[in-house]
């Protein structure tokens, strides 16, 4: 039987010739990944079970990403802890303030993640790299922590939705356009264990960045990993960057998957998913009655050069609507310095926005932009739970940047214009 | 072994979010975290739960962040057992690494009310509800599975090796 490109990955790892849905394996790891939450519930079950080194020093990433620049003592303490750990065991990969960016963009950027690679990461948006065309999933800190000591994990080999992309994206829209659609059609379990494996001739026309944004919420349609075939567009980012050889895998012709869904990319709109679940979308454009507190673009989902290129098109030369706190975050100290020199961030405050250090902050309602009882927030992040961005009584919307910038400047939910 | 206890009943899609906010994640004490179970979906649940009590979710249940405080928190609060329809798969995994009993089970989560009185037996994944004597069958988990339960999670298990 064919394999899917998810499962031939998986089979390399672990060493046999093919593997089938439902079978349980371990796999070697190439990349094990924490940040500075989940890392130091990590430590402290490694050290618990009496591990006294890491499988290979650069072998695992720690990324200070989550409440740093430390936002509070107990931040504080947790930063240490890993500080103190990556220090003591030579990690090699360890991102401190003045090097850190958020996880998910900072570890394709410095090339630590490739193709053909097989990673996990106590984090539930470790599925990005998938982008890249490598096998790369979530997991929680006792398997980051066993990952760390042995190289290893065990997997239940997923079963495949296909999601075959035609056409081309309209130029108001972007990957995040392409992902929330997929979750308003399946919905937040619609690819419960499942790998969503991107084909079809409209991935050419996909930039690294919208694939990167389209793999990282994978998870939020509950899928163990979104993947992308290895093209040119691939080759090209990897190229001079990463720092071990990719490996190309791709689908057997005869791959099975339960279902095969078509996407028309050039159908796509900007798309919003309302209060509180990521599968609750709209079109933005039958949402602007909607008023808004606030707007937040950046994120491990938004916060990377195109996205920023983006709100700078929208914003430059504007003003943010009256009541409306904007808040900009580049998603890696290159983006920031970048931002810099192309005069964005200049723009960015010219328009009444404010910019941040890279942080997760505000996402996960964790600090850099918290929202009152019923406010609420445009958002390029990825989650709209109950209290995910402060009181339980606020509302996040997911949107794309060009969606979010917009509505920064209308103090409602507004569609990006056509051209821009 | 088995779990017996009050049902706290609870609906589709419970984000990690909800059962732990990360707002309380500056800690990873488990005790302190613990305060706070539960707490933007059902404030009282924290007073309420006692030992062995059993949580009845819809699908999805765990789903979002991979945070393994998660499921932590429900087991420090003393919960002996959480039935779904379906859970996330980090939860699911991240249940299973710090031993937390969960079972898969659409019918019993559908069927068994909040407050009724539940007897919950692991090894055969039978589920009773006392109170109106109705009985269940869960999935079973896959050996591989078992052993690592029954070495008391996964680095315990490793560690035999």
């Amino acid at each position: 039987m064919g394999m899917t490109m998810t499962q031939k990955i998986l089979a390399a790892h672990a060493g046999l010739p093919e593997v089938a849905p439902g079978q349980l394996i371990e796999a070697k790891l190439d990349i094990v990944l924490g940040n500075d939450i989940t890392t130091p519930v990590a430590i402290n079950e490694f050290k618990k079970a009496g591990f006294d080194q890491v499988f290979d020093k650069d072998r695992v990433a720690i990324v200070l990403d989550h409440f740093v620049p430390n936002k509070d003592i107990k931040a504080a303490e947790q930063s240490k802890q890993c500080r103190e750990f990556a220090c003591s065991h030579c990690v090699s990969h360890f991102y401190d303030v003045g090097k850190m960016g958020i996880e998910h963009a900072l570890l394709p950027e410095q090339g630590v993640v490739t193709a053909g690679d097989c990673i996990i990461g106590a984090d539930s948006h470790t599925c990005t790299y998938g982008a890249l065309g490598a096998f790369s999933t979530g997991v929680g800190s006792t398997d980051m922590a066993a990952g760390m000591a042995t190289g290893m994990a065990w997997f239940k080999v997923p079963p495949a939705i296909r999601f075959h992309l035609t056409g081309k994206l309209p130029a108001n829209c972007s990957g995040k356009d392409v992902i929330l659609t997929i979750i308003g059609m399946i919905g937040v379990d619609g690819a419960l264990y499942k790998s969503m494996e991107f084909t079809g001739e409209g991935v050419s026309s996909l930039s690294m960045d919208d694939r990167l944004c389209i793999c990282n919420m994978a998870i939020e349609a509950g899928a163990k990993n979104g993947i992308f075939p290895v093209d040119e567009t691939t080759k090209a980012y990897l190229s001079g960057r990463s720092e071990r050889e990719p490996v190309v895998y791709e689908a057997d012709p005869d791959a099975e998957y339960e279902k095969t869904i078509e996407i028309d990319l050039s159908k796509i709109v900007p798309t919003v998913s309302c209060p509180h679940l990521p599968e609750n979308t709209h079109p933005a454009a039958e949402l602007s009655d909607i008023r808004i507190d606030q707007v937040v673009i950046g994120s491990c989902t938004n916060g990377r050069m195109e996205d920023m290129e983006t709100a700078y098109r929208i914003l430059k030369g504007k003003k943010v609507a009256e009541g409306v706190r904007c808040i900009i975050i580049p998603a890696t100290q290159q983006i920031m310095k970048e931002c810099v020199e192309r005069g964005y961030v200049t723009a960015f405050i010219e328009a009444g926005a404010v910019v941040s250090t890279p942080t997760c902050g505000p996402c996960l309602g964790g600090y850099m932009g918290i929202l009152a009882a019923g406010e609420r927030c445009v958002a390029t992040t990825n989650r709209n739970f109950v209290g995910r961005m402060g009181h339980v009584d606020s509302e996040v919307y997911l949107a794309s940047p060009a969606t979010a910038a917009q509505s920064a400047l209308t103090g409602y939910i507004t569609a990006p214009k056509e051209v821009f | 072994m088995e779990t017996k206890g009050r049902v706290f009943k609870y609906p589709d899609n419970v984000d990690t979010d909800v059962i732990i906010p990360a707002r309380y994640l500056n800690s990873s004490d488990a005790q302190e975290l613990a305060k706070h179970c539960m707490e933007d979906i059902d404030q009282s649940f924290v007073s309420r739960v006692r030992p062995g009590d059993v949580m009845v979710a819809g699908w999805n249940f765990g789903c979002g962040s991979s945070r393994e405080h998660a499921p932590l928190v429900i087991k420090t609060c003393g919960t002996g057992c959480v039935i779904a329809k379906s859970f996330a798969r980090i939860f699911y995994r991240n249940a299973i690494n710090i031993g937390l009993p969960i079972l898969e089970c659409p019918e019993a989560a559908e069927e068994i009310s909040d407050g009724d009185e539940v007897q919950v037996n692991f090894d055969t994944g039978v589920i009773s509800d006392l109170t109106t004597g109705k009985s269940y069958q869960a999935q079973p988990f896959p050996p591989f599975i078992q052993n690592i339960i029954k070495k008391g999670g996964l680095l315990a298990a490793l560690k035999e090796r």
